[in-house]
């Protein structure tokens, strides 16, 4: 009934281990553990290139109900080291199943545990490392490898999911230079429903490189890691502060913080969720969708920055602009791809209004 | 946004008696509600019929109304209070109608509409309205046609094809409402529906039949902010009302992007609906395709199972948005750090599985379409979904036939029934494929593989004990027992293999924020959330899914217990499965457990921490069955629990025949010749020395299930032979019939010392229907105080003799002034907050504070004589159940209740009847009928309806009979004779009331057809005299003298002055 068993054990560096099933292929796989409470969109999480370096933990307890849906992939693969959740749905509705996708595409999860004590451990003590085995069950090896594991803002993640080189997609609207820091594929699809010409730099793409072609705005996409790393993206934004209208998403947030002379701080757990309320400067309560483990601090920005939106949760800065320079910005992820969509016409159309 | 400061008085109208389609969940969103606006400094006003709520108790509500919900009623309440606002989208649609009606009359000019705007209530109920605003929105809806008379069903026919959806407007529960497959069945549900419908007028639907059934919970604030709290999904596809599915939540088989399609156009339908407040909204979904079902623009059924199921307490959000609070201004109460503004995320998953009473009506259509037929409700919570459907199937209390036969299966499989969802299990058994079933039952594959692996689990049992295969088993739901029989071992082999649950909590959040919330459910993980302590605690059984029988009455006994240790200080904690209640809301005890409630279950809670007590009393006749097997377990694992209150031993003396007549014997107060009977022989051979007509039963049941009258021994030999399934080790109990005996009901509290006499009922239905379908009234109206004085002494004496700590209800006969003990009850009964409400004592919460050893003296209570009159009446569902007997008898059938209260009898029953739906007319045409035995008790009615200025009809033999005493009645030919006849006239509108009863075969015929027409057509109907001389009564009575409209406290509070 359940196929040939194939041993796993998940061991944090506190010493916290739990054995289950494995999935997907055996290995060996490291990063912190985040969990996420959203209820559909597994695959769009796994595919998020925000993911990198983190081993992603559902809170739902039965995932891959609905199979595999390649479509709806935010990225070519998935990025996340590794998965962790209660059960693997065995026959879904349509497509593949997890367990089988992750196989063919050498990944390795761990099933049948208690992720609702994972998470309860996490939200305690905050972000921990873990190691996923998968196909060996030896836990003291498996806390070891945790603790060994360097600490996330000690990885230059970025470089790993950014593009190559420049990528120009085009379009007939207006021209958007995209910083590719780990972009999700639907902030590109809700860009191109707006007729944008988009062009695509890596990472380490220089102000002269962007401006050349004459982009209406720049805008910085999502992407893994510790913002505060990122320092020669940061310096191009910097350089290009003033020129042309800049936009960003989640990362995109924060580099622009950053390149403003403000501070972000990685935060106890972080946000992650298709649930997370987020106040507009108006009133007005959107639920968006989060993936940030990272926050910029509010009281760190410059005059000029207005904060925009907050977390009704824990207060945290979800947005911000500044109208001088042409800066707007949000934590949150207007494009969903998972989660709600309630802000994707707010945040896109605005960004075009700007620009016409 | 700051709340409206020119709101400081708010009426909140309740939702009136259970019904099919309206059952407790009001009482839950009501008194939600209730506590919201106090909270903010809210007068509130609450007008409720029905006082077995929990939400017309004197401390829920500023000024409490217990009264008729009518226009003319509520609209003189307005006058009277003058509030500022009316909260109209929390009593049901009850409470939208009245709201707009009252609208409609000009009775609210002042008074603001909070919550659901009026045109929304219009919009959400008319359907032409719905599908304009659905077309304004470009949301697409079924291709229908609004149809308000019969010539239009061609074109209607035409335009939707076969198989078409009837749906009248402005019904509860979607009340005559079907599935026509062709023309002939389009013509007779149109012409039902037309009549059901309040403005004549029905919605002839394209059908969606076999799509996914979804459904949303969404709220909106005054700021234009939505979420919603939680998204559902039907096990059963579309053409079967989300009432009568198995629901699951969150949805399971949705891709995000499909999930989020439904939400967006969800939110979008909330805004153009303007709703400040919670809204219910249905989709048909098909591969990428949609259609809005139904909008329900108010709390719901729906919104309280989406409360229980994510911890969101939607009922009481939303009273507070209808008074301006924005959602970021009110507190999740259950972190109690992060604001209402958010969406629940879930980490287990929950069922809902109806529960029908088709146990009670065996003759009843048992096909689920898209009107109501359930009473109730469970809910189980899993962390998978095989947990969460064996958990629900714990929880149900029914008797689950196997089936074995395929071509039965396929027969069951190819129509939902109330039968089809344990059938799924049965046809895996028996090897059919996932593919077949879904070709005949159109259910999703992931639910049927979900069923399926649970049935391969039986199978892999079967293999073998395997330590692994136990442990998949039990986090499959599998109970000792289950494991046992599919292993075929005895549960004894299990000792040592078995692990117990541990428990998680409901938190809204899925654990990303620390909860204050104390509600859990069982599931078989690594980590368990409940910390044992030494502080001392009591366990509170609750009485599950509402069903006839074992109704809101208890679980109103069991709230009220809790309430009462609350007060005392002890910490108080409640097992309960149904969805709908307030003993289920997570703030009512210190803990709630939300589990199926068999003993294992009951047993695993006590483990779990330290218990003092646990309490059986209020919970009704399950967890009444629980308390000599929990002692036994009890003793036997060497808890430190006892079971509080009336010992199990002497309930087993009152449920004991032999036993409790010793008793009796001893006290020397006399019963009813009776005697017990395990087999046909014996049964026949001790009735003889009885004589007929016997009343026979089995023991150990509530609500008098399977109880019948027989009058010979043939009828006491089927009677034997037929499968008395519900109490398979029980003897039978034959009692000898006192006919036109009258019968009281009197619910008591003692302490072992003492006894507090809450109340003396007398029925004013005949001896022999079932006390829970008689209409009874306090005080009593035809007993001389001999009577009373001894019917007190011997409630004493039996209440002392038993044994009894906490609550006890006696049912007395009374016959040529002899008293005989019916039958004594050492728990709640169903009439203890009608005598509460009625006499203003609390007698649950005495009773509970008795068990926690408290003494009556020291509780400030006497018995009290009031110097008003309480009538009880209760709501039948035959209008619910096309086809159903409508003869009351033994067994009971009623699923609610409502109390009429004044200064006088006539008045108070007048009250009670319009509040029951069988409103007495004060002209037109009465139809009466009845057996010889009645002819001349019926000659003072007759000539009262007279005097009141009514006409008479009747058929030749009462016509002649009343002839001779001067009484002028119309002719009319009885049924079997043809036209013109009641039936004929009843059709034209031209009959308000009917006088019937039976006799032989054939009358028996006759009255069934009339009742069936009267029920279908909504005229109030008589089947006793006692009931027909209290309509004449009241009748004469409401000609000259007016309706006193005052609330409870004025009646209640002159008691308490006293």
């Amino acid at each position: 009934m359940y196929g040939a068993f194939m041993k796993a054990v998940l061991g944090l560096e506190d010493g916290t281990f739990v054995k289950g099933e494995g999935f997907g292929v055996p290995g060996e796989r490291c990063g912190e553990l985040v969990f996420s409470t959203q209820m559909t969109g597994y695959m769009e999480a796994l595919t998020d290139p925000s993911y990198h370096g983190q081993i992603l933990m559902f809170t739902f307890p039965q995932i891959g109900n609905y199979g595999v849906d390649t479509d709806n992939f935010q990225s070519k693969r998935v990025w996340a080291e590794g998965c962790v959740i209660r059960e693997a749905c065995a026959k879904p509705e349509h497509h593949d199943t997890i367990p089988h996708f992750f196989e063919q595409e050498g990944l390795s999860g761990i099933s049948n545990v208690d992720t609702r004590k994972l998470t309860i451990i996490t939200r305690e003590q905050g972000t921990l490392r873990a190691c996923l085995l998968a196909g060996d069950d030896n836990e003291e090896y498996a806390i070891q490898k945790a603790r060994d594991e360097p600490f996330i803002e000690k990885k230059n993640l970025i470089p790993r999911v950014s593009v190559t080189g420049p990528c120009h997609i085009p379009g007939p609207g207006k021209k958007i230079a995209v910083l590719d820091l780990g972009i999700k594929k639907n902030m590109i699809t809700s860009l191109r429903k707006r007729g944008a010409d988009i062009t695509l730099y890596p990472y380490h793409a220089r102000k002269d490189e962007i401006l050349e072609e004459g982009p209406d705005a720049l805008f910085i996409s999502n992407g893994p890691g510790d913002p505060a790393s990122v320092t020669g993206t940061r310096k191009t934004v910097q350089d290009i502060l003033g020129e042309i209208p800049i936009f960003g998403i989640c990362m995109g947030n924060q580099i622009c913080g950053l390149a403003l002379g403000g501070e972000t701080e990685k935060m106890k757990f972080g946000h992650r969720g298709a649930n997370q309320p987020v106040q507009f400067r108006d009133g007005t309560v959107s639920i968006t969708s989060q993936n940030h483990g990272f926050v910029l601090v509010e009281e760190s920005l410059p005059e000029g920055c207005e904060m925009t939106y907050v977390n009704m949760n824990d207060g945290t800065l979800e947005g911000f602009c500044d109208p001088y320079l042409g800066i707007y910005c949000v934590q949150f992820h207007p494009e969903a791809h998972s989660g709600p969509h309630d802000t994707e016409k707010s945040f896109f159309d605005d960004m075009f209004a700007r620009l016409s | 946004m700051p709340k409206d400061p020119a709101i400081k008085k708010v009426l909140l109208i309740g939702s009136g008696p259970i019904q099919i389609g309206q059952a407790a969940e009001f009482d839950f969103s009501g008194s939600q509600a209730c506590r919201a606006l106090r909270e903010e400094g809210i007068e509130v006003v609450l007008v409720n019929s029905n006082p077995a709520t929990i939400q017309t108790d004197p401390d829920m509500a500023d000024v409490i109304y217990v009264e008729p919900l009518e226009t003319d009623v509520i609209a003189k309440i307005i006058e009277k209070e003058r509030p500022d606002g009316i909260l109209s989208g929390m009593g049901g649609q009850t409470g939208l109608n009245m709201t707009a009606e009252l609208a409609e009359m000009g009775a609210l000019s002042g008074v603001q509409i909070l919550g659901t705007p009026l045109q929304a209530i219009y919009q959400g109920e008319d359907r032409e309205k719905f599908r304009d605003l659905m077309q304004e929105i470009h949301e697409p809806v079924p291709k229908s046609m609004i149809v308000s008379s019969m010539d239009l069903l061609g074109e209607a026919a035409e335009l939707v094809g076969f198989p078409a959806i009837i749906r009248p407007a402005y019904t509860l529960g979607g009340s005559g409402g079907g599935i026509a497959h062709d023309m002939d069945e389009l013509v007779r549900i149109t012409e039902l529906g037309l009549g059901k419908s309040r403005i004549h007028q029905v919605l002839i639907e394209e059908s969606v039949a076999g799509w996914k059934e979804i459904e949303f919970e969404v709220m909106r604030d005054a700021a234009d902010t939505c979420i919603t709290i939680c998204g559902m999904e039907n096990v059963d596809p579309m053409g079967v009302h989300t009432g009568e599915s198995v629901v699951v939540a969150p949805i399971l088989t949705l891709r995000d992007d499909e999930f989020h399609l439904l939400r967006n156009a969800a939110l979008k339908i909330i805004r153009a609906l303007d709703v400040q407040g919670g809204c219910n909204i249905q989709f048909a979904y098909n591969n990428g395709d949609y259609r809005v079902i139904e909008v329900n623009p108010r709390v719901s059924r729906s919104s309280a199972l989406a409360s229980k199921a994510t911890g969101y307490p939607i009922a009481r959000v939303a009273a507070k948005i209808a008074i301006g609070l924005r959602l970021d201004e009110i507190q999740n109460n259950v972190t109690g750090t992060t604001p209402a503004s958010f969406e629940p995320s879930i980490d287990y998953i929950v069922v809902k599985v109806p529960r029908w009473p088709f146990d009670k009506f065996k003759t009843a259509d048992r096909s689920l379409t898209t009107a109501m037929k359930s009473t109730g409700e469970v809910m189980a919570i899993g962390r998978s979904l095989e947990e969460a459907f064996v958990k629900a199937l714990h929880s149900i209390d029914t008797d689950i036939i196997r089936h074995t036969s395929l071509s039965e299966i396929r027969m069951i499989l190819s129509r939902p029934t109330d039968e089809r969802f344990p059938c799924l299990f049965d046809a895996f058994r028996q090897g059919m494929t996932a593919l077949e079933i879904e070709e005949l039952t159109k259910i999703s594959p992931f639910f049927l593989e979900k069923i399926r692996n649970i049935v391969l689990m039986e199978e892999e049992l079967k293999q073998g004990l395997t330590p692994e295969r136990i442990r998949q088993a039990q986090r499959y739901g599998f109970s000792a027992d289950e494991i046992a029989a599919s292993a075929g071992v005895q549960v004894s082999e299990l000792t040592g293999l078995l692990r117990d649950p541990v428990y998680k909590m409901v938190d809204t959040c899925s654990a990303e924020f620390p909860a204050q919330t104390p509600y859990f459910y069982s599931t078989y993980e690594s980590a368990c959330e409940i910390e044992r302590s030494e502080s001392s605690k009591v366990l509170i059984l609750g009485s599950g899914p509402i069903r006839i029988g074992q109704g809101i009455e208890f679980d109103y006994c069991t709230v009220h217990a809790v309430q009462a240790l609350r007060e005392d200080g002890i910490e108080v904690h409640i097992v309960n499965n149904n969805p709908e209640t307030v003993s289920t809301d997570f703030d009512t005890s210190d803990r709630l457990f939300f589990e199926p409630m068999n003993l294992p279950d009951v047993l695993h809670i006590l483990k779990k921490d330290f218990y003092t007590g646990v309490m059986v009393q209020f919970g009704g006749q399950n967890s009444v069955n629980l308390a000599v097997p929990l002692k036994k377990a009890i003793d036997e694992l060497g808890l430190p629990t006892r079971i509080l209150g009336t010992t199990p031993d002497s309930m087993d003396v009152a449920e004991d025949r032999d036993r409790f007549s010793l008793l009796l014997d001893k006290l020397g107060i006399p019963t009813p010749p009776n005697t017990s009977a395990t087999s046909e022989e014996e049964a026949k051979i001790k009735a003889e020395t009885i004589g007929y007509p016997l009343l026979v039963r089995p023991s150990y049941v509530l609500g008098g299930r399977a109880m019948e009258i027989v009058h010979d021994s043939d009828e006491l030999a089927s009677y034997m032979q037929e499968a008395v399934r519900v109490s398979r080790t029980h003897p039978v109990l034959i009692d000898s019939f006192l006919s036109d005996a009258v019968e009281l009901d009197v619910d008591a509290v003692c302490d072992g010392t003492d006894v507090l006499i809450g109340g003396i009922m007398e029925h004013i239905e005949v001896a022999g229907v079932h006390s829970g379908d008689s209409a009874c009234v306090i005080p009593t109206q035809s007993l001389s105080a001999s009577v009373l004085s001894r019917v007190t002494e011997y409630t004493k004496k039996i209440a002392l003799g038993l044994g009894v700590v906490g609550l006890v209800n006696i049912q007395y006969a009374v016959k040529d002034d002899v008293v005989y003990v019916l039958e004594a009850n050492p728990r709640a009964s169903r009439t203890v907050p009608f005598v509460s409400k009625a006499t203003g004592i609390p007698l649950a919460k005495l009773a509970a504070k008795i068990m926690m050893g408290k003494q009556i003296a020291d509780l400030g209570y006497s018995q009290v004589a009031i110097t008003h009159v309480a009538v009880k009446e209760v709501l039948l569902p035959f209008n619910k159940l096309p086809g159903v007997d409508t003869v009351l008898g033994p067994e009971m059938k009623s699923t609610g209740e409502v109390m009429g209260i004044d200064y006088d009898f006539g008045r108070a029953f007048y009250k009670a009847c319009i509040a029951a739906h069988n409103p007495l007319p004060l002209k037109g045409n009465v139809f009466i009928s009845v057996t010889d035995e009645l002819k001349n008790g019926i000659i003072p009615v007759a000539r009262s309806f007279i005097e009141a200025g009514l006409v008479l009809f009747g058929t030749s033999g009462t016509v002649d009979h009343l002839a001779q005493y001067d009484i002028p009645v119309n002719l009319l030919r009885k049924v079997k004779e043809g036209s013109p006849n009641v039936v004929d006239m009843i059709r034209a509108g031209q009959i308000h009331l009917i006088i019937n009863n039976f006799g032989d075969k054939q009358s028996r015929h006759d009255h069934n057809r009339i009742m069936r027409v009267a029920v279908d057509y909504s005229i109030p109907y008589i089947t006793t005299l006692q009931a027909a001389k209290a309509a004449s009564q009241a009748i004469k009575t409401i000609k000259t003298e007016e309706l006193t409209i005052e609330p409870l406290s004025f009646y209640i509070g002159s008691v308490q002055a006293r």
